[in-house]
């Protein structure tokens, strides 16, 4: 009976030992990602990518924005190798593709067409004219507005609206006793909520966050101007509590019905006609994000990618998977399971050239003409020494965006008064520059 | 008269409390009923209590996209481990500081608990790198190790608080009639300290559960717990808060009914010793 076991146990450590050349050859990827309905949706078809390398597992990593950053931050500075494809924001490429954090993505097989990502995009992900990252989907901010109300209102919205025509719009759209508000705006502080459509605004407003020495420039009268309207148009037009709000709230009111015109990113567009989640599906019209005359619209640049961190030792697949989900192919793929008015947008050329994306997708044309005409390298009316157009991309942006943000914040709450924000935001700015090393 | 002041007041003592309970449980009610709402219905204002479209919709999507029972498995496990060896260490270490105190046990008491007035982000980067070094980044070991020693001084004050209550001389009767430290300490303290011991078990434990900074930042799938979980489904960018509110009914489950089942010795536990 002993020999018996004995030839048995001996048996399956043999088996084991056979067996483990073959699962030797499985790579697994982890890959972090944020919790994003694209993002999701590219999950749940990754069967399609694995039947395609079986050699390929794939583990995913699905955080929170914020908590995310954090978390892959903290690895890649650590090179803590823990992740082989990264879902990053065009902040993030140029400043980590600078510290040598990413693998640059140079080697693409002639199949992906990397010429086929949309300029500005491919201009964001890039250092000196090598991609660190691959869109996955791109976005823009424009103005979303209730036809039905402007109807009712008799005034018509034009394709690139002026401030002026907002402002007025929004006050005369506001009736306060139903509940519904002529205009919903960011209002949450943080760099990547009320900053980016402020920084967005004060752009069109010739504002700019540094002069070429990368003085802070909040005590000038384009930035003052541009927190006046804002703050004006909230307190008149907007809803209560907006200094809270930022996309999300913004999106439940509006599909509630109680926003007359929402500037914010073009991927809502998709959620606010959608009849499952909007009650005012059928009567969303688009135009682009307000301008002041000054040949800059309030319209930001942003793309989630996928890259790959330089403590990866799976580069080989990660490429792979990499060229599999910013590809021709998986436009396609979504295309064929859920509609192509689901596709990832703001990424290829070659999408808005496709009819049939045209005729599912009725902001496809407004969503690119916003993206073509945001330029991270010339954000504003006059020159700054940053990239970027929403941010500035330095590493010290996060901190000082959230800090102003604040100040913004708590003039539209009525907390702090509008000089008195602007000249802490200046302050702190000031602060942190000159303990960063770039201003004495 | 007398009889009638004393049941008002005991109605509107009993009035009271159910107040005060239901303010402490509303948000925990109100996730568990935003659970069963569409997105936007958990999104609406005004917002409405219980007439709303019930569905299940949110379960089923969470059940879909994530591994449930791995990430609870995890939970348990880190939670337990980690409650388990904190225990076997601060056992002895309190009995030792409760009946064996040198004039620098005071010190070191506040100087264990002075260990949880740091942020734990300001020792992130060394402790992953010390992780990473040790091959422990992802691992349920890892994770409970740092659980264990984050909660270790709790844990030790908690249990030095009730074995000070223990008169000392049932100690020495028993070392009288021969019992060696050992003995004495799983048949004579043990036995009359269950009620701390068990408190103190069920605390650390929630502790441990409910622990969202080290999990977040140590592990990424293989020993990922609940609060991965339910930091997957948050997001500023799209409509979440009714998945995300079932994530959060699922992750919170298993200690609620723990909680309820045990909130008995859980009381007696706070209050031991109160009433000597």
């Amino acid at each position: 009976m002993k020999t018996m076991i004995g030839t048995l146990l001996g048996a399956s450590f043999l088996a084991a030992l056979a067996s483990t050349p073959v699962a030797a050859q499985q790579t697994t990827l982890t890959i972090a990602t944020v919790n994003n309905g694209d993002m999701i949706r590219m999950q749940a078809l990754t069967s399609d990518f694995t039947a395609k390398n079986p050699d390929i597992n794939v583990k995913w990593v699905t955080l929170e924005e914020n908590v995310l950053r954090q978390r892959v931050t903290t690895d890649i500075a650590t090179k803590g190798g823990q992740f082989d494809v990264l879902t990053i924001g065009t902040y993030e490429v140029p400043i980590w593709a600078k510290k040598n954090w990413l693998v640059p993505l140079d080697k693409l097989s002639a199949d992906y067409d990397a010429k086929d990502i949309l300029p500005k995009i491919a201009d964001a992900v890039s250092v000196k004219g090598t991609l660190y990252a691959a869109p996955f989907y791109g976005e823009s901010s424009m103005t979303m507005y209730r036809t039905d109300l402007f109807q009712k209102a008799g005034l018509t919205m034009p394709e690139s609206p002026s401030w002026e025509f907002v402002i007025d719009a929004a006050k005369k759209l506001t009736d306060k006793s139903a509940g519904v508000y002529g205009i919903c705006l960011r209002g949450k502080a943080g760099w990547g909520e009320n900053m980016a459509f402020l920084t967005a605004m004060a752009n069109s407003y010739g504002a700019r966050w540094f002069d070429e020495k990368w003085q802070p420039q909040f005590n000038g009268p384009e930035w003052k101007a541009t927190l006046t309207d804002y703050v004006n148009l909230m307190r008149e037009a907007g809803p209560p509590g907006a200094s809270s709000n930022g996309f999300n709230e913004n999106l439940a009111l509006f599909n509630a019905g109680k926003c007359a015109m929402w500037i914010d990113a073009t991927v809502a567009a998709s959620f606010v006609t959608n009849p499952k989640d909007s009650k005012v599906a059928d009567k969303v019209g688009f135009a682009l994000a307000p301008n002041k005359g000054l040949g800059k619209n309030a319209n930001w640049l942003w793309a989630w990618n996928l890259a790959i961190p330089a403590g990866s030792k799976k580069v080989e697949a990660a490429s792979k998977f990499i060229e599999w989900a910013t590809g021709k192919g998986y436009t396609d793929l979504v295309a064929s399971k859920e509609g192509w008015a689901n596709v990832p947008p703001g990424t290829r050329t070659s999408l808005y050239r496709n009819e049939a994306y045209i005729k599912a997708a009725p902001f496809a044309k407004l969503t690119l003409a916003s993206i073509d005409s945001a330029d991270p390298n010339h954000p504003t009316v006059k020159p700054v020494p940053y990239v970027g157009v929403q941010y500035a991309a330095i590493p010290e942006f996060q901190g000082i965006g959230t800090q102003v943000g604040q100040q913004f914040s708590a003039a539209l709450s009525g907390a702090a008064k509008i000089d008195a924000a602007l000249i802490a935001a200046q302050a702190a700015t000031e602060r942190e520059m000159k303990r960063a090393g770039y201003i004495k | 008269m007398a009889r009638r002041t004393s049941t008002t007041r005991t109605l509107v003592t009993t009035l009271a409390a159910w107040l005060v309970g239901f303010v402490i449980f509303f948000p925990i009610l109100w996730m568990i009923l935003a659970s069963f709402k569409t997105e936007l219905e958990a999104f609406s204002t005004p917002p409405s209590f219980l007439f709303f479209h019930w569905t299940l919709e949110n379960y089923a999507t969470v059940q879909e996209r994530s591994d449930y029972l791995h990430h609870a498995m995890n939970s348990l496990l880190i939670a337990g481990g980690s409650t388990l060896i904190a225990l076997l260490i601060a056992v002895p270490a309190a009995w030792s500081m409760a009946f064996a105190p040198t004039r620098r046990t005071k010190d070191l008491l506040l100087w264990m608990l002075s260990t949880k007035m740091l942020p734990p982000v300001g020792v992130l980067v060394p402790i992953y790198l010390i992780f990473r070094d040790f091959g422990l980044l992802d691992s349920r070991f890892g994770l409970i190790a740092v659980l264990c020693l984050g909660n270790l001084p709790i844990v030790v004050w908690m249990l030095f608080t009730y074995f000070k209550e223990i008169p000392k001389d049932i100690l020495e009767a028993a070392r009288m009639d021969g019992a060696t430290i050992g003995k004495e300490l799983i048949h004579v303290l043990t036995p009359m300290a269950v009620p701390g011991i068990a408190s103190t078990l069920l605390l650390n434990f929630i502790l441990a559960w409910n622990e969202a900074f080290w999990t977040l930042n140590l592990s990424t799938s293989e020993a990922a717990p609940l609060t991965v979980f339910i930091a997957s489904y948050s997001s500023p960018e799209g409509l979440f808060w009714a998945k995300l509110s079932a994530a959060s009914t699922l992750a919170i489950a298993p200690i609620l009914i723990l909680g309820w089942f045990s909130q008995r010795q859980l009381v007696r536990g706070l209050t031991f010793g109160a009433v000597k």
